[in-house]
Parts: C-alpha cells; structure tokens; sequence
C-alpha cells in the first residue's frame, strides 16, 4: 500500500521532470536542426544540409577565431592579476580588503552596457585602441576577474593557508618556492573552476561586447546577432550549432580537469 | 651537520602585536643544547608566542634579541634559521604524497637526489610509516598525520625542534602512544626541543625544565618535580596538579578547621589558608584522628576511588583512596592530612 503510494509519486515527480527537461531542451534541438536542414520552413522532409555551417564559416570565421583569441587572453590575464589578487585578499582580511573584494564585484552588478559605455566615454577617442580588439579584452577581464578572483579565494579561505606556508617556510621554502610549491597547486580547484567561468562567459559575453565592437573586431555572439538580424533563419540556426561544438568540449574538457582527486580507502583512525 | 642542538636565548624577548594588545611581557630565558624545554599555560598565556619567536615567525618587539648558540639569528626568517617545526593542525601539504611531504623540505634545500632518497628512507623508517609512503594526506589517521609531520621536520636536521601542541588533536589514548614516542625520539636524538602545551601530566612527562606562563609573563621556570613540589605562586600551584585549601584559624599549634584540627608548625597564628595534594591525604577509621567530613560526590576510577569531601574546610576536598569501600555521598569520612604537607604561600 506505502509502496505503491510512493511510487505514483515518484512517477509524478518523473514525469514533471522529464516535461521541465524537454521545455528547455526542445528549443535547443530546433535550432540545431534548424540550422542543418535545407529548408527551415519546409522542415526536415526537405533534407539535411551542412551548407548553412559551411556558410557560417566563410562568412563568420573571423569572428570565431576573434573570440577564441580573447577567451584565452582574457584567461591569460585573469591567472596573472586574479590569482595572486585572490592570495593577497585571502592572506590580509581586513575591512580594507572586504572593499576591494566588494568593489572588484561592481563590474558584475553594474549592467554590462553601462559598463562599455563608461569605457567607450573614457578611451574612445584614443583611435588606435578603440579599434582593436584589446578594446574588447578590456572589458571581458573587468567583466570575467571577479569570478577568477572568488573562485581561487573561495578555495585559499578553506585551507589552512597561513599554517600550509609556514610549515614550507620552517623547511627552508623560500616565499617562491612556497608560492609555487604549496599555494598554487593547492588551489588548482579553484584556479580550474575560475578558468572554466572565464572562458565561458568570455566566449559567451554579448552585452558588453556589443557596445564595444566594431565592424572589424566582431565576437561569436555579436556575430549571431549580426546573422540573426540579418541572414535566413538556417545561417543563424546554424552559428548556434557552431557556438555549441565550440563550447561544449570545452566545458566539458575543463569540468574534467576541474573534478577532485578521486580517494582511495581513507584508513581507519589509528596509530 | 650532525643530529643534535643549538643553545637558544631569549633576551628581553616581548611581543606587542599590531592593534596594541601585549601577547608576551619581555622575557629572559636561556635553553641548553640538548634540552627539552616545555612552555605551559592556558590557552592565551603568551606560549605560542614565545615559540613563534623563537621560530622566526614573530619579531620580537625592539630590543629583543634571539640567540641560537652564539649567533644573532633576531633578524634571520624562519626559512633560513634551520628550525623544524611541528603544528597543532599538522600543516601537511595536501597536493603531496606522505613521501613528497617527508622529502620537500630536502628539495627546497636542493638537496642531491641520492642524499634525498637515503635521508627519506631513514626517515620513513624512523617513525615507521614507510607503508603509507604513496597515501595522500587526506588518506591518514591524525596520529599517523602527525608522525609524517615529525619526520618531515627532522628529515632537514634541523638545531632545534619547535613543536606547538603536536598531540592536543588526537584522542587519550594515542596522545599517550605519541607522547612516549617523541620523548624517546628527543632522548635518542638529543635534540634542542621547545614543545608548547596546555597539558599539565604531558608537561611533567617531556619536559627536563618547564616554564609556566601565564598573562604572557613566566610564572615559574623549573624542573617538573620542582614545579609541582614548590610551586612558587597561585597560578602555579592552580594550574598545575590538583591542589586542595584548607582554611581556619591557627593557635596553640593546631590549625582548627571546620572537621577538626591538624598539627600546625609554621609559627604565624590567626586567619589562615595553606593548600595541600591530594595524595598527601589518606581516608582513616573513626578515632585514628582524621579530621571528619561528609562524602559529597566519589568517582570509582578502578584502582581508586576520588572523592569529593566537605564540611572539612570552607571549600570541598579531593581525596583519594585505594580502598575497595564503596563510598556512598552523605556519608560520613575521615581524612588525615600529612601536616608537613601543608604549604603557605606568600601572597
């Protein structure tokens, strides 16, 4: 009787489930084969096509290219400043370091047009920058730092840093080799995490990006706009498939890099 | 460099820190080459301090030198004065194996890998965790956490052994198992030590001398029988062992307590107080003398029965008794007191 009681909801709760998925899912599939079939209108009887990727790749390869460069610059620049960034803030808490903490989040909060928008007011007149694409960089790394710089804080504020360096130190470490030897590889979670955020929102960033490009430093997602607005409907579909391949192995190879040491039979408390 | 020490002294060593507040009144203190010295007190008394000092980790406020032998090392990082310390909390680096910890500070010293390899296997053989050599940190029970992190700190040979409540994490039973040990392990190596703690019965085990702190100033330096025999204030005598107080009025040479008199031989006459061990009292028959109290609580512990006693002084008494008597609260005790014994202090 309890059994059976338990498994109708069970079933309840499977089927909402399964109906949640497809509602986000389902529109993920039609753009996919939106972008795949010859015909979006005529649906998939008028055949598969991969025309309109080929399309995608002359019309939009710059683009891609422009927005993988400034992804990993962007990440470059993040593990430079934010690393050691987060280390000063997780050795030195205080109030003061409670605001810069705080003030290093404004980029997140402030919306991302206002954001370019100060920037472009800022350094627009200075020609040769606004034009190039270390314009963009700039904003993603004021954009993408604070996620860095948590990321890694969040992992240095849960281990015992201060006893970890001063163990190295009582061995003859000297602040390099204790810095290298014993910090970073002890917040390489957080350092991989941080990464896998970067990246992400670095390639995904529209609204800002759509502020500060220009028509000959378009990113992968103002260059979806751009198809969107301005291309057959199977163009666009099929930046999206594009945007997806690009994406999802990354995602999935840093998630993989970022899971935990796997622990083997911890023993049993004893001497 | 050879196993063994450096002498250490502290002079006019105090520590202010930053916001004002006074961890560690200056102080003077001289520790012999070989020697294991035990810093006491409660949690705050200015120990931990005084070892950081020592250490390298703190500065000791101006004016204060640290001397390891004959150098000034007051101005030298802990990195390069050779120290090897042992944490509360382990501090075992837990990106590394159990080997890679014992050998890391030989590689930060670039230390040749033959000489690393021959140092680690003496090492894993010295505290026998050769066995947990592949194991990673979060792989070990606290005690074998904290026979890695003795290694690890005298695989460098270090002049001197810090250690900062090394056993306070793990439970009775191991704290004892280590605590032999590492006093073995300082006996054979005859290594300067300075070992922290709060812990009275591990103090008296390790230490040839103890300094007793308190407040961040010394108490009392002296070895452990001297220590708990002539403890030179209250703090000592409180904090140290168990200490019963007799309080009542002196005359005629006897002290006249509420259950009773004793024999009274230090001359002063009036309102007094004096303390006395509980082992220095014994429970007797009716009519052998004692002074009479009532039982208030017993704890059977086995070989012994504690008990709590009152109605002899204005405060309850700790007494102990090997008799195998079941004492039951209410009931009515003798105690006899050795009255030589009895200690006054000096206020």
């Amino acid at each position: 009787m309890r059994a059976r009681r338990r498994s109708r909801a069970f079933h309840a709760q499977l089927v909402f489930t399964v109906l949640v998925a497809a509602f986000l899912v389902v529109p993920v599939l039609m753009s996919i084969t939106a972008g795949l079939t010859v015909n979006f209108f005529q649906g998939v009887k008028s055949g598969l096509t991969l025309r309109w990727i080929g399309e995608v790749w002359r019309l939009y390869r710059d683009t891609i290219t422009l927005s993988l460069m400034i992804a990993v610059a962007c990440l470059a620049v993040d593990l430079v400043v934010g690393v050691p960034a987060a280390y000063v803030l997780a050795k030195a808490r205080s109030r003061w370091t409670r605001l810069v903490e705080e003030a290093l989040v404004l980029p997140i909060a402030v919306p991302g047009l206002a954001t370019a928008l100060a920037l472009i007011l800022a350094y627009g007149t200075w020609r040769e920058f606004r034009t190039s694409w270390l314009f963009i960089l700039v904003g993603h790394v004021l954009f993408t730092l604070p996620f860095m710089v948590r990321a890694v804080l969040a992992v240095l504020s849960s281990i015992d840093l201060r006893t970890l360096e001063e163990g190295a130190a009582s061995l003859g470490a000297s602040f390099w080799q204790r810095f290298t030897g014993v910090v970073l590889p002890n917040c390489r979670g957080g350092i991989l995490a941080g990464a896998l955020m970067v990246v992400t929102l670095s390639v995904g960033e529209f609204n800002m990006t759509w502020m500060l490009h220009t028509p000959l430093t378009k990113t992968l997602p103002v260059g979806l706009a751009d198809s969107y607005a301005s291309m057959r409907l199977e163009i666009g579909s099929a930046y999206t498939v594009v945007f997806f391949f690009m994406i999802i192995p990354l995602l999935i190879g840093i998630q993989l890099a970022a899971r935990p040491r796997r622990m083997a039979g911890v023993g049993e408390e004893s001497a | 460099m050879s196993e063994g020490g450096v002498a250490i002294r502290l002079e006019r060593c105090g520590k202010t820190f930053d916001d004002g507040t006074r961890a560690v009144a200056p102080l003077d203190l001289e520790i012999a080459a070989g020697e294991t010295i035990v810093l006491l007190g409660p949690s705050g008394c200015g120990k931990t301090t005084t070892l950081r000092m020592i250490a390298g980790l703190e500065a000791p406020d101006p004016g204060g030198r640290v001397r390891f032998g004959e150098v000034d090392v007051t101005e030298i990082p802990i990195e390069r004065r050779n120290v090897g310390m042992v944490f509360q909390s382990y501090a075992l680096f837990p990106n590394m194996t159990v080997a890679d910890n014992v050998a890391y500070g030989l590689r930060v010293r670039r230390v040749e890998a033959g000489a690393r390899a021959a140092r680690l296997e003496e090492m894993l053989a010295m505290m026998k965790i050769g066995e947990l050599r592949h194991r990673h940190v979060d792989q070990l029970s606290g005690g074998q956490k904290q026979r890695v992190a003795l290694a690890r700190a005298l695989a460098v040979r270090p002049r001197v052994l810090l250690l900062d409540e090394p056993l306070t994490a793990l439970d009775a039973k191991l704290r004892d198992v280590l605590r032999i040990e590492i006093d073995a392990l300082l006996r054979r190596l005859g290594m300067t030590a300075v070992y922290v703690t709060h812990d009275q019965a591990e103090a008296m085990a390790l230490g040839d001398r103890i300094v007793v702190m308190s407040h961040g100033a010394v108490e009392q330096v002296g070895r452990p029988r001297e220590i708990y025999f002539t403890p030179a204030n209250r703090f000592v005598v409180e904090f140290v062992g168990t200490m019963n107080r007799l309080r009542g009025v002196a005359r005629d040479g006897y002290l006249e307590v509420a259950g009773g008199r004793v024999p009274w031989r230090h001359g002063v006459a009036g309102d007094v107080e004096v303390l006395f061990r509980p082992e220095r009292a014994a429970v007797v028959e009716a009519g052998a003398g004692g002074l009479t109290g009532r039982v208030l609580t017993a704890f059977f512990l086995g070989d012994r029965t504690r008990l709590v006693v009152e109605g002899i002084s204005d405060t309850p008494l700790i007494v102990e008794t090997s008799a195998r008597t079941e004492f039951k609260p209410g009931q009515e005790v003798h105690v006899a007191i050795d009255s030589d014994a009895l200690l006054r202090l000096a206020r």
